[in-house]
């Protein structure tokens, strides 16, 4: 009875288009005009193919691998690093935590401005390299286009997974520690044996939400390299999504890139269940 | 000698001395590093010229204005954005909440039919990504229902936030049924429960609720900037977001009017998250997005 009008919103702005988006996918699907009748033929899988016969669109596929190959990784670990030294820290814990969680509060749209300064051709950070700075500048340059944005999102988010973490560290067992610490165990091999195993459940949780935050790239791409450049070396799938689905007035393409791109999520979380998962021999 | 020997194996926590000096040092490299874009944004969005030598980023008096948040307003109206934002955010920080209190009531405490797979679908709403929606539901928001440049069509798809309805039933698990109970036993009113008594004992839940909900829509980008077109509607992050990419090169110091109106954006939400950062507690969200 109270849940009645939830369940409600959750068939019109959930379910339904759930349903609708796969509908979509496997029609010829356009805008038209509305209340006007128009035939939109079953075509099979003819949507697919066109997504995965555009190198484009194959090309923006393989910069979200780009992607997390860089920020999945540097995410987890510094962010059990870092939640870790937090952990038990006395002095200045409510500014430590503040410093860390702050990118996180802030919307991408602000901080973008900064990056966008920050790795400019003559930017600060270039400043500073010198001789060492890479040219074309990072956010033109189509080799780090794309790593620049991973570092980016891996910066702006890490303030919610130190959370995470921190409330995983509260769950493994101080006694742990003490018995390892009795039978000689130093600091690093404490870390590897008693910490790293026993938040395994949030490193799960973890790599899962980074695997959908990278898949669901679209305001950095659009923003920081102004639509995916150069030559699409930092598109990402959702903005073809966009460009075609909404720029090009092909909402059925767009729903087809949508339906692999879950696809796409759902085994690399199944594969890397697996893997988190089957360490324990 | 001795004492010099004490407090050289003085363990501080289980750390020597060292590795608790290493700890800091980590931490607040750590928090340099997360930090300094912020506090480059404040001086950048204050210099007349800007300078990115390594010397522009420390505050030079004679280099400092504050026309670039005048430059800004003239081109985007920020109140009117900020104004924009916060109709989004209020939007849908009421219905999260209701929908959570309810929907988190019902499920911690209420026997029903369709319970269980309620709470499939709560979880279900969580693991689908927004992106594959986001066609589908242009198309039905903007076309179908004519719902595009208004403030319901924005608010409507963030209505349904499931890590309110997980953690509202993450409180309300932990408040014995007996209290509830006892209460219906004297004749009152499902609502009535939920308003008197339940209410008031998630009272924390409320307040990590808010906040967390409020970063939601303040910050999102995407589903306002496809469902706005009208500038006069567009929140404030859409509004900046569109001179970044459009207008940007027509100002006299792009950088300057940019990072103002990053400050603009980033300040509220910058602000209430360090006056409420106690009631950001990890145990909760932790509890929100494992369910």
């Amino acid at each position: 009875m109270l849940s009645a009008p939830y369940l409600v919103f959750v068939l019109l702005v959930f379910a339904y288009p759930l349903v609708f988006a796969f509908y979509m996918s496997f029609h010829d699907y356009f805008f038209a005009a509305p209340g006007a009748v128009v035939d939109r033929p079953f075509v099979g899988l003819a949507n697919f193919q066109e997504v995965l016969s555009d190198p484009a669109i194959i090309r923006s596929f393989g910069n979200v691998g780009i992607f997390l190959l860089i920020n999945v990784p540097l995410t987890v670990v510094l962010s059990l690093v870092l939640a870790t030294a937090l952990n038990k820290v006395v002095h200045a814990r409510t500014f430590l935590r503040v410093a860390f969680y702050v990118p996180y509060v802030t919307a991408s749209v602000a901080v973008v401005g900064v990056w966008i300064f920050l790795f400019s051709g003559n930017g600060l950070v270039n400043q500073i390299l010198g001789p060492l700075a890479p040219d074309p500048a990072w956010l033109i340059n189509e080799q780090w286009a794309m790593p620049t944005i991973a570092i980016f999102v891996t910066w702006k988010g890490m303030g919610f997974f130190i959370l995470l973490y921190l409330a995983a560290l509260q769950n493994v067992s101080e006694e742990l520690y003490e018995a390892a610490a009795t039978d000689g165990a130093g600091k690093i091999r404490m870390f590897f044996s008693i910490t790293v195993p026993g938040v395994r459940p949030a490193t799960v949780l973890v790599l899962l939400l980074a695997t959908v935050t990278g898949a669901n790239l679209f305001t950095e791409p659009y923003l920081l390299t102004g639509g995916g450049g150069p030559n699409g070396a930092s598109s990402s799938p959702v903005l073809l999504m966009y460009q075609r689905g909404i720029e090009q007035g092909a909402p059925d393409i767009a729903a087809a890139i949508g339906v692999i791109l879950v696809i796409g999520v759902l085994i690399l979380a199944f594969i890397q269940r697996k893997l988190a998962g089957g360490d324990e021999s | 000698m001795s004492t010099v020997a004490r407090s050289r194996t003085r363990k501080v926590d289980g750390l020597s001395r060292g590795q608790n000096i290493l700890r800091y040092v980590v931490l607040f490299a750590g928090a340099l590093v997360f930090l300094f874009p912020f506090y480059y944004m404040v001086i950048g969005s204050l210099q007349t010229e800007p300078d990115s030598t390594v010397a522009g980023a420390f505050p030079n008096p004679a280099n400092i204005t504050g026309e670039n948040y005048a430059a800004i307003n003239s081109r985007i109206d920020l109140l009117q954005g900020l104004a924009n934002s916060g109709i989004f955010a209020g939007g849908v920080i009421l219905c999260t909440v209701v929908f959570g209190v309810l929907v988190g009531y019902a499920l911690a405490q209420l026997q029903w039919r369709g319970r269980g797979i309620t709470f499939a679908l709560v979880l279900l709403v969580q693991v689908v990504p927004f992106q594959l929606l986001m066609i589908p539901l242009y198309v039905m928001i903007a076309r179908d229902y004519g719902l595009a440049d208004n403030y319901l069509g924005m608010i409507l798809p963030f209505a349904i936030n499931s890590t309110a309805v997980l953690i509202f039933r993450q409180y309300f698990l932990q408040v014995p049924r007996a209290l509830f109970d006892a209460a219906r036993i004297d004749g009152a009113g499902e609502l009535k429960i939920l308003w008197s008594i339940a209410l008031p004992l998630v009272r924390p839940a409320l307040l990590t609720v808010v906040l967390l909900t409020f970063i939601g829509p303040w910050n999102e980008f995407l589903w306002p900037f496809l469902i706005t077109k009208e500038a006069s509607l567009q929140p404030l992050a859409v509004s900046l977001a569109n001179y970044l990419t459009n207008v940007a090169a027509t100002a006299a110091n792009p950088f300057g009017a940019i990072l103002a109106g990053a400050c603009v954006l980033a300040a509220p939400a910058v602000v209430l998250f360090i006056l409420f950062q106690r009631h950001f507690v990890s145990s909760d969200i932790g509890s929100g997005v494992k369910g």
